[in-house]
């Protein structure tokens, strides 16, 4: 996978089974970012419907809003919302062009942009560390690492 | 044995479509006692949007079929049934890349490939009561004959009731899983009975 090279901030996609949940712990990230991650972050959250699920077409139009050509990092919370980041993640490696198998036009915009990638990290907790990170100018690697992190902050 | 060509993948995920779209009540009554209830319609709102985009853009190739198929799943799921069904047709119909016509040995081939990405997308093993459960004796068997693929299935659905389950929702649920066939387990018998019943009208 090649690494982004823009110069803009990383962006940041926080993907729930709920809108109310993406929307509200994005809210908080930029919030504890000192407000300046309100453009680097895009909330995913729920079915496309607006009920409970995931949907793979809001992930990739939030990770399109967010991309300024240097990566965007996904933090996603449970089941399907990490599954389908990793079946978009492995597409968008199997297929950087976004045209196999007869696929044409409009369709390549199904994919996440290039350096998009999934951080193993707990959802609210990652996705503060991400929007922080990512707001200071980070660049990706150190994004997916201060997101990643999370995991290791005990609260006893 | 003859060959398999773009119009037997079309008819077979047709047929998956319809067999989902019948037990859609069966599945969701699966997937209530240990998940949160939206397999059946989740799949069904899944394939009927495949047989929709199969005839919107008829493939040129059995690949193409299945890679159609597997993104329109991703993209209309809604559930980790979408990803996982997705990911399978998706590997499977990379694997048959342009071919015209393929054999039964090499879409066992593919198949086995697609599962393995599957393992590898869900992170589960045979015995952990997931849809590799009929998934994995199913592309054991496809060499022998298709009806053996579908026995093979049948049996590894009906196999996961004692099993406790070690992936997603239902695996919160530790002992409580038990006593119940994983909803996954029983879609993925419904593709591969499809894909015995396509054969079959196609050999008569």
């Amino acid at each position: 996978m090649s690494e982004p090279t823009g110069s803009g901030p990383v962006g940041v996609v926080l993907v729930s089974h709920s809108r109310d949940v993406a929307d509200a712990v994005a809210r908080l990230a930029v919030a504890l970012g000192g407000g300046t991650g309100g453009r680097l972050v895009a909330a995913a959250g729920g079915a496309g419907d607006g009920g409970i699920g995931t949907s793979s077409e809001l992930i990739v139009e939030a990770a399109r809003r967010v991309d300024r050509g240097s990566g965007v990092v996904v933090v996603a919370d449970l089941g399907s919302a990490v599954l389908t980041v990793r079946a978009l993640v492995a597409d968008e490696a199997d297929d950087p062009a976004g045209g196999d198998d007869g696929r044409t036009g409009s369709n390549g915009d199904s994919t996440l942009p290039p350096g998009a990638r999934l951080v193993d990290a707990p959802f609210l907790e990652g996705a503060v560390a991400a929007v922080v990170s990512a707001g200071a100018g980070a660049p990706l690697a150190d994004v997916v690492r201060a997101a990643e992190d999370a995991y290791t902050y005990r609260k006893l | 044995m003859a060959e398999l060509d773009t119009g037997f993948f079309v008819r077979w995920l047709t047929e998956t479509a319809a067999a989902v779209d019948r037990e859609a009540d069966r599945l969701t009554e699966l997937d209530s006692a240990i998940g949160d209830a939206d397999h059946g319609s989740n799949l069904r709102r899944g394939f009927t949007a495949v047989t929709a985009a199969l005839a919107e853009k008829p493939p040129p190739s059995p690949g193409a079929a299945l890679g159609l198929a597997g993104r329109t799943l991703v993209s209309k799921v809604g559930g980790a049934s979408g990803p996982l069904y997705g990911t399978l047709l998706r590997r499977t119909g990379k694997e048959l890349g342009d071919a015209a016509t393929v054999s039964r040995d090499d879409l066992a081939r593919a198949m086995a490939a697609g599962v393995e990405a599957v393992t590898a997308l869900g992170g589960a093993a045979e015995g952990d009561k997931t849809m590799l459960d009929a998934l994995l004796p199913a592309v054991r068997a496809l060499p022998e004959s298709f009806t053996a693929a579908r026995r093979a299935a049948a049996e590894g659905a009906v196999g996961t009731v004692p099993l406790r389950a070690r992936r997603g929702r239902a695996s919160y649920l530790g002992d409580r899983s038990i006593g119940h066939e994983d909803p996954g387990a029983a879609s993925s018998l419904l593709l591969v009975s499809a894909l015995e019943r396509t054969w079959e009208a196609a050999d008569e």
